[in-house]
């Protein structure tokens, strides 16, 4: 038996032609290639897509949940970044 | 993320708090409370890591070896329409024990070490897969019972507090209905058929029945995860609860096909606007779990052929990666 485990990919598709890929889960190959026919298999059975990504694992760089705050409280505080911020006399249209 | 990124988890702000302290696990609990999601790489006490791992890896182990039962109709099935649905439905449970290994690896458990654990036998599968295949018609009503008892538990799987587990169980319960309908279609034509068919479809109905309602697990009062598990919001409804949900929703369904339930005591009970049903043969269901069901070692011999036989295909893979990617670099 083989102790050398194929490295994992994660599985992003495109369910159809005008949305963005998203994640769908993961699976484990011995090349870029077989992560494909892998990703194919796996997750579109169903017409689930018409274009997939894999990317190895290891290749992710994900923010670290603990320093969330840091990262994203900042922008909870300027509401004024959003239109509904903003008041505007009835009567005003087109704004 | 995944298994390789979680070499992080261990990395914590130096001597401020012990990892579990009442605080962490409070907030943690809080969390939960608040039907938050945990994710992969967000703190959690190590004992719902571990009780994740186990449920999620041994479900995993389920659909896995839940092949084999209906792998031994493949060849067999009445009609090329048959053969089809069938093959597309065992292709399923491959494509659903993937996601589920998947789910159980962000957990930071190797997928290597949850097979090695399923073929050494010290990790457990669901207790059903170790009855035979006899007819045709077990074929239904595996489809029917065995996928709609599996339906009820994972339904409620889909809003578990853990988020790559309940967005693999979305998945699944999506493929799974067409499991259940395809079944019932084969008791409902057996049922319509001639009299030796429709014996048949009860002679599975008489064999499948009481395995299928222990899928359930054992009963409350003998279930030693369950309050832990509600508490973290793995589980939603407890084991007796969805026993009888399934029971309610069964039973009319067997009338319809005009056979008859393999329980005497079986009675609606107006009242309370559920069935009653008759006792249940814990012991047949801890014996079969102990691995002294009919097909246990069958089931596990050929799990480990195939780990086995595949290892050639494995290995050469590896080794034309390998060349790939040492030409490339050259």
């Amino acid at each position: 038996m083989t102790d050398k485990s194929w490295p994992l990919y994660e599985v992003f598709i495109r369910a159809k032609s005008g949305l963005s890929h998203r994640h769908a889960g993961s699976v484990h190959a011995a090349d870029d290639e077989m992560a494909l026919n892998h990703a194919r298999d796996v997750y579109t059975r169903r017409n689930e897509g018409v274009s997939i990504w894999v990317v190895k694992s290891s290749e992710i760089i994900a923010s670290d949940p603990a320093e969330s705050a840091a990262l994203f409280e900042p922008a909870k505080d300027k509401i004024y970044r959003h239109p509904t911020f903003y008041e505007i006399p009835e009567g005003v249209e087109n704004l | 993320m995944y298994t390789q990124g979680l070499d992080q988890q261990g990395k914590e702000p130096q001597g401020l708090q012990p990892r579990e302290s009442a605080e962490r696990l409070a907030a943690f609990q809080e969390r939960i409370d608040a039907e938050e999601k945990i994710e992969a790489k967000d703190w959690m006490p190590e004992a719902y890591r571990r009780t994740l791992v186990r449920q999620i890896s041994q479900h995993a182990h389920s659909e896995i070896i839940g092949m084999q039962p209906e792998g031994n109709w493949l060849t067999r099935a009445p009609t090329l329409r048959r053969k089809s649905i069938l093959l597309a439905k065992v292709q399923d449970e491959a494509g659903h024990g993937l996601y589920l290994y998947g789910a159980a690896e962000t957990l930071g458990t190797s997928r290597d070490q949850m097979v090695a654990d399923l073929l050494s036998g010290k990790a457990k599968y669901s207790s059903i897969f170790n009855y035979p295949t006899l007819t045709w018609a077990d074929i239904g009503t595996i489809g029917w019972l065995v996928d709609g008892a599996a339906i009820m538990n994972q339904i409620p799987l889909c809003r578990c507090s853990y988020g790559p587990y309940a967005r693999a169980m979305v998945r699944i319960c999506k493929e799974e209905s067409f499991h259940q309908r395809q079944g019932f279609e084969i008791m409902l034509a057996l049922s319509r058929g001639s009299a030796a068919q429709k014996a048949m479809a009860q002679d599975a109905l008489n064999r499948w029945w009481w395995p299928s309602i222990m899928m359930f697990g054992p009963s409350d009062k003998d279930s030693k995860h369950s309050a832990q598990s509600m508490a973290w919001k793995i589980k939603r409804f407890s084991n007796d609860e969805l026993r009888q949900k399934f029971i309610d929703v069964t039973v009319p369904q067997a009338d319809f096909l005009g056979l008859k339930v393999p329980d005497d005591e079986l009675e609606f009970d107006e009242e309370t606007a559920h069935y009653r049903f008759g006792e249940i043969d814990w012991q047949e269901f801890y014996d079969v779990l102990a691995g002294n069901g009919p097909c246990n070692r069958e089931r596990m011999q050929v799990r480990r052929d195939a780990q086995q036989g595949g290892a050639w295909v494995r290995e050469a893979a590896q080794a034309y990666a390998e060349k790939h990617a040492a030409q490339a670099a050259a």
